[in-house]
């Protein structure tokens, strides 16, 4: 493909003199209060569907002598749901921080919202929301205090905490301390966190572990709520059943490698593509 | 518009006031580490004492180093705190600069550790037969710019050593050597102010106390986010 | 893009060769530059033969003072390139460092001890070469407990840079800290009789400590080479240049 050789010969994906729409200007959204500084416009990148919002080339990682990562292409577009299956240390919680650049790729390269994940980290940043396996969230603190300390650290304020904490039904333990919170409760909560701006694009790693019935049901709500607004979301799992309702494509990662994709929306054929 | 140095004043302040405010709630914190303090004081005790003049003469070293062994527990526990719940990658997420986080961190640890010089210095006092002397100001400028000192060169080191293996050992064999400069300045201070000063000493060391601690806080502020990023 | 990493081709038979023969000139320098100053040099009045040690601690005294600046240029060539040549060379800049600031202290008790009657006078060079011992254990034992590759390097980068700005600051404390308590004599260099052999020493032990810090170096890219091998394995490439 041609974005492949942009790839290798180093110059940034969706850009190409050479296209006869020639380069695209695109505001970008200012879902993050702090994200509207101007984009330049060398590495401006279309909004259509077409050009991926997350698209990782080739990523590998290892870890001490062995290789966690070991070459793994993707891609997502806006408004996306995708899920990635996989056994542990299959490698998928390490593709998802590369994305969300807590590490840097050892070859390979990956792009989220056209920004390259270890070049511009910053800007990346502002456009990506991550959910860890641990909620990292502040165990002394009341839930209401932890998402004014988050907001604090956005630059966002705080007017938005009461609705947020509405939404994920924790606004009756808004004023305990975190320590005395289920791992149902501190997963909302960790979502609820990012829900103080608007991040383009999610990364959840294993949302569902350890929700119930109705936390599942909320996370689905909300996850779909925000691909009909554009979000682009890669969400990993354990195992298919909780997500179904909500994912687009599935991808399975075995060994650090992709080992096949399914297309799960009812808007296309199902089909079962092997890429190695 | 959420960069910026005002708004990274902002999040310095508001991690200071998380990691005070989380301490504040955590029974086991201060008052452990401000206990440990006061106990290696009593050891120091016994171990020079119990002659008086010999415990007189020992008493600022004793002092700063029950100070300095506590500190390094307070210093990891600083991180701690963002370790335990995978709080730090968030941290690390959030937009502006590293250097944020260490602005933080230093308050929230320059206030834990002043506090607990305030109390380990009252204990040793009593403890090693000091004599409050009339220059007691210029000692708490001491203290407080040995304190810098210390806060500075514990909490950047702490940034790593609390994400190694073997942090409890490791912290103080990086700090340790490290803090020499400072500890001999701050130690010579004191003993110089406590002894009644006769050669104007104390003044000398402290021009270099104030030197040392520009010279480390510029470095590891320049550093911390090497340091903090990986 | 990732850390650029070294290609599996870095390593050459011509180079080891050279650095062979490097590493025996520089041993047959040492061996002829310390019979000729033996040789040459008179007794000293007050020491008698034990001068001759000096031959031995005063330039590993001048290496060891040498060494932590060169940590601290490829700490702060790494920082800024992130090639991982640099941080492989500071590590074995640290290391010989380490060793000579040892030897420099073991030297300095075995001349005190006559000379003083005590192995440890804590006088000001010898405290501040002691100190210095430690930041550079402190250094190793980072580089020991951290096993994460780029973290290590970036960790290793950032404190070298902190130690070596502390070893002269750490002089100068210490300097200061003993002349206000008691005044120590230190070994005297400066009577021109035996300036001739200390240079000439001075020299040896300089190219002795480039043969090894280039020796241990060497060492750490066949350790790379051996890693990229299983890494081309892994990945189920051929060639050996990765990243962008």
């Amino acid at each position: 493909m041609g974005e492949a050789h942009l790839i290798a010969s180093g110059r940034r994906p969706g850009y190409d003199p050479g296209a006869k729409d020639g380069p695209v200007h695109v505001r970008q959204n200012p879902t993050f209060s702090f994200a509207k500084r101007r984009i330049n416009t060398v590495h401006a990148i279309a909004s259509s569907a077409q050009t991926p919002v997350i698209d990782a080339r080739g990523v590998a990682r290892r870890f001490g002598a062995s290789w966690v990562l070991r070459g793994v292409t993707l891609q997502a577009s806006a408004g996306e749901t995708v899920g990635l299956l996989g056994v542990n240390g299959s490698g998928k919680s390490t593709l998802l921080r590369i994305l969300s650049t807590l590490i840097k790729p050892h070859a390979g390269s990956a792009t989220v919202c056209g920004y390259d994940v270890a070049r511009d980290p910053e800007e990346v940043r502002s456009c990506v929301g991550y959910l860890g396996h641990t909620p990292g969230l502040y165990d002394d603190l009341t839930a209401r205090e932890n998402l004014q300390f988050a907001a604090a650290m956005f630059g966002t304020d705080a007017r938005e905490i009461d609705r947020i904490l509405e939404r994920v039904t924790l606004s009756g333990a808004a004023d305990q301390r975190v320590r005395g919170f289920s791992s149902g409760m501190q997963r909302r909560l960790a979502i609820a966190r990012l829900m103080l701006v608007r991040p383009r694009v999610l990364l959840l790693d294993e949302p569902y572990s350890n929700l119930d019935t109705a936390g599942i049901a909320l996370m689905n709500s909300l996850i779909s709520e925000w691909a009909k607004s554009g979000v682009a979301s890669l969400v990993v799992l354990h195992e298919l059943a909780p997500a179904a309702g909500i994912l687009d494509r599935t991808v399975t990662i075995v060994e650090g490698r992709i080992a096949s994709e399914e297309n799960l929306s009812a808007a296309q054929a199902p089909s079962l593509v092997v890429i190695r | 518009m959420t960069g910026g140095l005002s708004h990274d004043w902002r999040r310095a302040r508001a991690i200071a006031w998380k990691d005070l405010t989380s301490e504040r709630r955590s029974k086991a914190g201060f008052n452990s580490v401000v206990a440990l303090a006061v106990t290696i004081l009593v050891m120091f005790g016994f171990a020079l004492g119990p002659d008086a003049q010999a415990i007189r003469d020992a008493a600022p070293g004793a002092i700063w180093l029950a100070v300095l062994f506590a500190g390094v527990l307070a210093f990891n526990r600083s991180y701690q705190v963002e370790l335990d719940g995978g709080a730090l990658e968030q941290l690390i997420l959030y937009p502006g600069s590293r250097r944020a986080i260490f602005a933080g961190k230093l308050l929230a640890n320059f206030a834990f550790v002043s506090l607990m010089l305030v109390v380990v210095v009252a204990v040793g006092v009593i403890l090693f037969q000091v004599h409050i002397p009339a220059a007691w100001p210029a000692l708490l400028g001491i203290l407080f710019l040995g304190a810098v000192g210390l806060v500075t060169l514990g909490t950047f080191y702490a940034a790593m050593a609390s994400r190694s293996r073997a942090r409890e050992v490791l912290l103080p064999l990086l700090l340790f050597p490290m803090l020499v400069p400072v500890l001999l300045a701050a130690m010579e201070a004191t003993k110089g102010l406590l002894g009644g000063d006769a050669m104007g000493d104390a003044g000398n060391w402290a021009r270099l106390l104030i030197a040392f601690d520009v010279v480390f806080f510029v470095a590891t502020f320049l550093a911390f986010e090497s340091v903090i990023e990986v | 893009m990732a850390h650029a990493a070294l290609s599996s081709t870095t390593v050459t038979a011509p180079r080891t060769n050279r650095l062979a023969m490097f590493g025996w000139f520089a041993f047959v320098f040492l061996v002829a530059s310390q019979i000729i100053a033996i040789a040459i040099s008179p007794p000293d009045r007050d020491m008698g033969d034990l001068q001759k040690i000096l031959y031995v601690h005063v330039p590993s005294a001048w290496m060891s003072m040498l060494a932590p600046f060169t940590v601290l240029y490829f700490s702060l060539l790494y920082l800024w390139k992130k090639r991982e040549e640099d941080d492989l060379l500071a590590a074995a800049s640290a290391e010989v460092a380490t060793a000579f600031s040892g030897l420099t202290l073991v030297l300095g008790m075995i001349w005190g001890k006559p000379t003083w009657g005590v192995w440890w006078a804590w006088d000001a060079r010898m405290t501040s070469m002691l100190v210095q011992f430690l930041i550079l254990v402190g250094y190793l034992s980072l580089r020991a407990l951290v096993d994460e590759r780029d973290r290590r390097a970036q960790w290793s980068a950032a404190v070298g840079i902190l130690g070596a700005i502390n070893v002269p600051i750490v002089y100068m404390s210490v300097r200061w800290w003993r002349t206000l308590h008691q005044i120590q004599s230190s070994p005297a260099t400066v009577d021109p009789a035996y300036v001739i052999g200390l240079r000439l020493n001075a020299f040896a032990f300089l190219f002795v400590m480039i043969y090894f810090i280039r020796a241990r170096y060497g060492a750490a890219l066949l350790e790379r080479a051996a890693e990229h091998a299983l890494q081309d394995a892994a990945l189920g490439t051929g060639g050996s240049n990765h990243g962008s």
